[in-house]
């Protein structure tokens, strides 16, 4: 976590600047983590019930899709973007795949049916860098086509029926379990590990902020910025894809009207509240999943103590004001 | 205007094809039916255009309607006026909100009207108990969003109301004025001595007024207030207003343009029944998000296409 704030810093402009800025924000980005461990502990104090394995895996796997879908959302911020139609994104991989391993028996199918929605969604991601590189079309507007179109394309290929199905090698992505904890929450570590580390060691990471801090001096540089967002819309595609996997194999369904509804602003919350700024230039995917237990954790602790899933909506309003509002001073 | 034309170019084969396919596209009734089910559109895009004017976003429309629209249920029973203010002033009051934690506390509009989103919609569940709140059933309330004045649907002419307003608003008001000047160069509005904070305020206030009065109509039209409708109505104003060629960076934009917007958005949703209606062929609502979509796209690109040329004039 630290040494990717070091990194961030490092593509400050003034070197002088970048010193102080720094010790301040290694404090901001560790104020989220204070704020995560003040709330494990006060559910320890106060939650009945709260220091069981069952607790961990149900608050873990309830944020999974979330953060895979930040990691994405965050490498699309970081570019000073956005991306409204993830959730589109995972309805299309997920009407997809259940018509893959019904009609395909056997291991290719079970692949296939992993490989091909992915990719499908990955064409999702190419059609909104297509629009906001070449076209210069604003990014909320551009991802807003395929938000609306989207869904809509998912439920036209599934004829807007639920494709039920049991499909247990396919289904362990989301069900199987390794060492008693599920494969799902796994996965999203690894996720967040691979790709905090592309952000922080990799030419495409230092690209990625470069061009989101000021794009225009990127690309006088002769940084490659067009491809550069392009890869972080395609990316943040893909990865909303594996989400989609992985939700309709929680649910062993796919109901294209539900499937990644309003995942959207549940990840542009997270990564707002895991600190980086929706201007771009900065990144911090260990931020986003600390940003998604938060507001799970807060959710949880709220529900524990009786108060109605309505009322945690208001509190996790203020919450999300509250962060950005603290972050900002920072700055 | 010529960045327009592929708006109305679009609207008028849209309306074109309604007319010699359709036997019952041009009657009243349909006209009526139209407006009185858009108006509610209408009125949040009006809202939604100044804010992007300005340069922001308001993506708490939706849910701000909905709150408005329980609000204007629960105070049915003491008369229509109540209800109606009751609805109104709920929207005013998170729109004010808005304003002031964008303007005091500098939080990008984005993030903060995703906030308020979440809240309006928790309290318009802590309202409604989780469910539906129906209106007062002897109540005359019922007839502002289902009645009719002078063969005109109520709903129809509040929202022709509001968009007069804004376009003369936008046109000639200093309101107006700032907001185009704000959302142009904040930083030099700032400098020239505008009240930037007061001026965005009122933005986000018309925004959200505007999003109580489209929830009063849905209460008055639907017999009871819903907390959990207006998902994705903040996203269908950004479209329309997008379609009528404002800039999501501001400092341009056009009331009457949002107008045909909506009204594209709106045709594509009739012309769809009407086909079905016809029985050759069963296309399901599922295509109207996509062809949506596709009209979106289409103008974005043209338009695209147009301020590439006109660039290049200008530099040359």
């Amino acid at each position: 976590m630290t040494d990717e704030l070091i990194r961030n810093d490092a593509v400050a402009p003034a070197p002088v600047a970048a010193v102080t800025v720094k010790a301040r924000r290694r404090i901001a980005i560790q104020r989220e983590i204070v704020v995560l461990l003040a709330m494990l502990v006060f559910n320890l104090l106060f939650t009945q019930h709260f220091w069981s394995v069952q607790t961990f895996n149900v608050n873990l796997t309830q944020v999974v899709t979330i953060v895979i879908v930040g990691i994405g959302m965050t490498l699309v911020v970081a570019t000073g973007g956005i991306d409204l139609s993830v959730g589109a994104s995972m309805a299309i991989s997920g009407a997809i795949a259940p018509m893959i391993f019904m009609h395909l028996a056997g291991p290719w199918g079970i692949a296939l049916a992993f490989v091909v929605p992915v990719l499908a969604a990955a064409l999702c991601g190419v059609f909104n860098g297509w629009l906001v590189t070449r076209l210069a079309v604003q990014p909320i507007v551009a991802t807003l086509v395929l938000f609306i179109a989207g869904r809509g394309i998912a439920q036209v290929i599934t004829d807007g029926s639920l494709q039920a199905f049991d499909m247990p090698a396919f289904q362990w992505i989301a069900l199987g379990k390794v060492g008693g904890v599920p494969f799902q929450v796994l996965l999203m570590f690894v996720l967040v590990a691979v790709f905090a580390w592309i952000v922080r060691k990799t030419l495409f990471g230092q690209f990625l902020l470069v061009t989101g801090g000021n794009e225009r001096a990127a690309y006088l540089c002769g940084i490659p910025t067009a491809r550069v967002k392009m890869l972080a819309y395609i990316l943040c595609a893909a990865l909303a894809g594996l989400a989609g996997l992985i939700s309709i194999s929680v649910n062993s369904s796919s109901d294209a009207n539900v499937v990644g509804l309003g995942v959207e602003l549940d990840a542009i919350a997270a990564v707002a509240v895991g600190g980086t700024s929706l201007m771009g230039g900065k990144a911090y995917i260990g931020g986003t999943l600390i940003g998604a237990l938060i507001i799970q954790l807060l959710r949880y602790t709220l529900l524990a103590h009786g108060i109605p899933d309505a009322a945690a909506l208001v509190v996790k309003a203020a919450i999300i004001i509250a962060a950005v509002y603290v972050q900002r001073r920072q700055r | 205007m010529k960045k327009n034309l592929p708006l109305l170019l679009a609207l008028a084969a849209l309306l074109l094809l309604g007319v010699l396919r359709y036997e019952h596209f041009a009657s009243a009734y349909n006209a009526n039916a139209f407006l009185r089910y858009n108006s509610m559109f209408m009125l949040i895009s009006v809202g939604m255009a100044f804010v992007i004017i300005t340069g922001g976003i308001d993506l708490s429309v939706g849910t701000v309607a909905a709150l408005a629209s329980v609000v204007a249920a629960l105070l049915s029973p003491y008369g229509t006026v109540a209800a109606v203010l009751g609805g109104a002033v709920a929207g005013l009051l998170v729109g004010v909100l808005n304003g002031v934690i964008i303007t005091r506390l500098k939080i990008l509009p984005f993030i903060t009207t995703l906030a308020t989103s979440l809240g309006a919609h928790g309290i318009a569940l802590l309202l409604g108990q989780n469910d539906a709140v129906s209106i007062a059933a002897d109540s005359s309330f019922g007839a502002f969003g289902q009645g009719d004045f002078f063969g005109m649907p109520i709903p129809g002419l509040v929202a022709a109301a509001a968009a007069i307003v804004g376009w003369l608003a936008l046109r000639s008001s200093r309101f107006g004025r700032h907001s185009l000047a704000i959302g142009g160069s904040e930083e030099a509005s700032r400098l020239m001595g505008l009240n930037v904070d007061r001026t965005l305020i009122a933005v986000y206030a018309v925004s959200g007024l505007l999003a109580g009065l489209a929830g009063v109509i849905l209460a008055a039209q639907f017999g009871a207030g819903q907390p959990n409708e207006g998902g994705g109505w903040e996203l269908f104003a950004i479209s329309a207003v997008v379609l009528g060629g404002t800039l999501l960076t501001g400092g341009e934009g056009s009331i009457a343009m949002t107008i045909a917007g909506v009204l594209l958005l709106g045709l594509v949703f009739n012309l769809l029944n009407f086909e079905n209606g016809l029985g050759f062929v069963s296309l399901s609502a599922y295509w109207q998000s996509v062809i949506r979509g596709v009209f979106l796209l289409l103008v974005i690109v043209l338009q695209a296409r147009v301020v590439k040329r006109h660039n290049r004039k200008s530099a040359a």
